[in-house]
């Protein structure tokens, strides 16, 4: 079984999640003694296509057509590059950029698409595992198709390393400029504030569990009496409640200090993109299905209104 | 002008719950209007409120009992609503972002929106791409993660930020009529008046079967079939402290004491 991997790069770079899909690509390839191919499309694609030539990876393909990511340009020519190489699966990562195209191009190709796989297993068919209910469940989802397409969550696999033997294959794709009607225009910096808390040793991070602004001043005294640093997930940046430099998490920061406490924070997987290297986590947090506990090293399953005073109180003068 | 907002039901798991079978038991579940379609919403009525001759339908796919939630969307702005369901529909086990995409379409192409707005995801099944399938099925451009918005009409435009990884956005401009799947943080939704929850109940609320918008029950039919649900295994190696919460504090502080050493 021929598996197509499509990488992702941004302003110049290949993302690690491309090195991700190899790996990934590469477990269902092999599983079915089958070829896996990687595809990448504009920007520097020679450079690019000699990166991607991983361990285990039998052809690159490379669509030399302008400079950077353009979803009308990538939805034509991985079109056309599954035409022509006819993978049973087409991977594309589950990144903001994959997200844009994606869904297209299984449209295009009237092929499955199944979103966010955390695992992919084949046995005569392709069997995806992804998240529900903000990861609180798992569900599996048999494709009934002899070809389909996935996106691969982040951060699942490892990256792919080592060098392989690929061909590199320069695919000719016919792009109509006709249908090229999205323009990037540039790319935007969210502005840094006066406090970076990657710098932070201790950071105390609040989520929607505070459910009113006023109540952030609870978590503001107990982040005084242990000299750290206030961080947040997405509700409470959303809500105005903090400034966006204060978020930790896909769209955010990334964080690794020694210490992250993390209160009334679920622990969705975009949140914990933000955060998982952390040395040592603290949950405090009154489900104790909520996700966050899956990577905490110590944790308090109660409402955090009776334990943050508490705490505070523990280093108080 | 006319607006189109995609609104999902979705619904929540409690703390503690019990899967039965291919489904979470109901009496487990809580429903709420999806989070990402607030603020879709909220931008659409937005963008009708700046624009004199504006109307904001929304559009559903869910059951009979899903009208409670559309009324929220009525409340809150939406001058009315449309709701897919059939029969049909019940037997689905997984309405993947395709078959989704195939109905909110024979929707778009009756009301013939200029712009149509959608979540970037749904909150439960979280697939994040009914958006982009639904644009590619009506032919119409589209931006995913839009995280703000410059609508120029005159010039058939919209120039958008797409809200990439890592605290980078992407400038772009799209051609209408388009597409946009919207982030959280875009806006700050508002909350239905007591005057916008009377007037909702006299909004029209219209239901649509598949036979209604001229589809059979092939178009419904997908490849994709959902085989087991179940609450992970956690590999996690979690000290939880349990007891009062002075004493749960005093164990937590007596570890951080330690880690800050
Ligand atoms: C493209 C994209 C990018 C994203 N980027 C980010 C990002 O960078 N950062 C980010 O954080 N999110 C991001 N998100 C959003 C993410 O999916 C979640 O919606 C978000 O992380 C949820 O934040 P939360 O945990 O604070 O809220 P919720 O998930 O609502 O969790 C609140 C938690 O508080 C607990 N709680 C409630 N009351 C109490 C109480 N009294 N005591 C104790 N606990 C309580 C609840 O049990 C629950 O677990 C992104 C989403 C998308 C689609
Ligand atoms: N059943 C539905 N009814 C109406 N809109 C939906 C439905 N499912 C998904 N959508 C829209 O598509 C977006 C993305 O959903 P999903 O692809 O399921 O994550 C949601 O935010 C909604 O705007």
């Amino acid at each position: 079984m021929t598996v197509l991997a499509v990488a992702e790069h941004r302003r110049g770079e290949l993302r690690d999640v491309s090195y991700e899909l190899v790996a990934a690509g590469r477990d269902l390839a092999t599983a079915t003694g089958g070829d896996l191919h990687v595809a990448v499309v504009s920007g520097p694609v020679s450079e690019y296509a000699e990166k991607l030539n991983r361990d285990g990876v039998d052809a690159v393909h490379t669509v030399d057509h302008g400079e950077g990511f353009n979803h009308d340009v990538s939805v034509q020519a991985v079109e056309q590059l599954v035409d022509a190489v006819d993978p049973a699966v087409l991977l594309v990562p589950h990144t903001v950029n994959g997200l844009d195209y994606a869904p297209a191009v299984a449209n295009r190709l009237d092929r499955p698409l199944v979103t966010d796989a955390v695992d992919l297993a084949y046995d005569d068919e392709l069997t995806v595992t992804r998240e529900l209910y903000g990861s609180k469940v798992e569900t599996t989802v048999d494709v009934h198709a002899e070809r389909g397409a996935v996106t691969v969550r982040p951060a699942e696999w490892p990256t792919a390393e080592g060098t392989g033997d690929a061909t590199i294959e320069p695919f000719d794709a016919t792009i109509d400029e006709s249908q090229v009607r999205s323009t990037v225009t540039g790319f935007q910096e969210v502005g840094d504030g006066d406090v970076d808390i990657t710098e932070a040793d201790v950071l105390v991070s609040v989520g929607r569990g505070i459910e009113e602004e006023e109540n952030l001043d609870l978590i503001r005294d107990l982040a005084d009496a242990l000299d750290a640093t206030l961080s947040a997930s997405r509700p409470v940046i959303d809500n105005g409640w903090l400034p966006k430099d204060r978020q930790v998490g896909q769209s955010g920061k990334v964080v690794t200090p020694d210490v992250y406490i993390a209160i009334g924070i679920s622990g969705a997987v975009q949140h914990v993109a933000g955060m998982k290297g952390t040395d040592t986590i603290v949950a405090i947090n009154n489900d104790p299905n909520a996700p966050i506990f899956d990577i905490a090293d110590y944790g308090i399953v109660d409402d955090l209104f009776d334990v943050v005073p508490a705490l505070t109180e523990e280093f108080k003068g | 002008m006319k607006i189109l907002v995609t609104v999902k039901e979705v619904t929540a798991v409690d703390d503690e719950f019990e899967i039965d079978g291919l489904t979470i038991d109901d009496r487990y579940v809580t429903a709420d209007l999806n989070e990402w379609d607030e603020y879709a919403l909220e931008e659409a009525v937005q963008l009708s409120e700046a624009n004199d001759d504006a109307e904001v339908v929304t559009v559903t796919i869910g059951p009979s009992d899903t009208a409670e939630t559309i009324r929220q969307a009525l409340a809150k702005g939406a001058d009315r609503a449309v709701r897919i369901w059939d029969d049909a529909l019940a037997e689905v086990g997984l309405l993947d972002p395709a078959t989704k995409a195939t109905l909110l379409a024979a929707v778009a192409r009756e009301e013939d929106p200029d712009l149509v707005l959608t979540g970037v995801q749904s909150a439960d099944d979280s697939f994040g791409a009914t958006g982009v399938a639904l644009a590619d099925k009506l032919g119409m451009e589209w931006a995913a993660v839009v995280n703000a918005l410059d609508l120029d009409t005159d010039d058939g435009t919209a120039h958008v930020h797409r809200e990439l990884e890592g605290g980078v956005e992407e400038l772009t401009d799209v051609e209408l009529p388009a597409v946009l799947t919207v982030q959280t943080g875009i806006n700050d939704p508002r909350y239905a008046s007591l005057r916008g929850i009377r007037q909702a109940q006299s909004k029209e609320l219209a239901a649509k079967s598949l036979d209604d918008l001229g589809l059979d029950v092939a178009a419904i039919e997908s490849p994709l079939e959902q085989t087991s649900l179940y609450e992970p295994e956690t590999e996690s190696e979690t000290t939880v402290y349990e007891g009062s919460a002075e004493e749960t504090a005093g164990e937590l502080a007596t570890v951080l004491r330690e880690v800050d050493q």
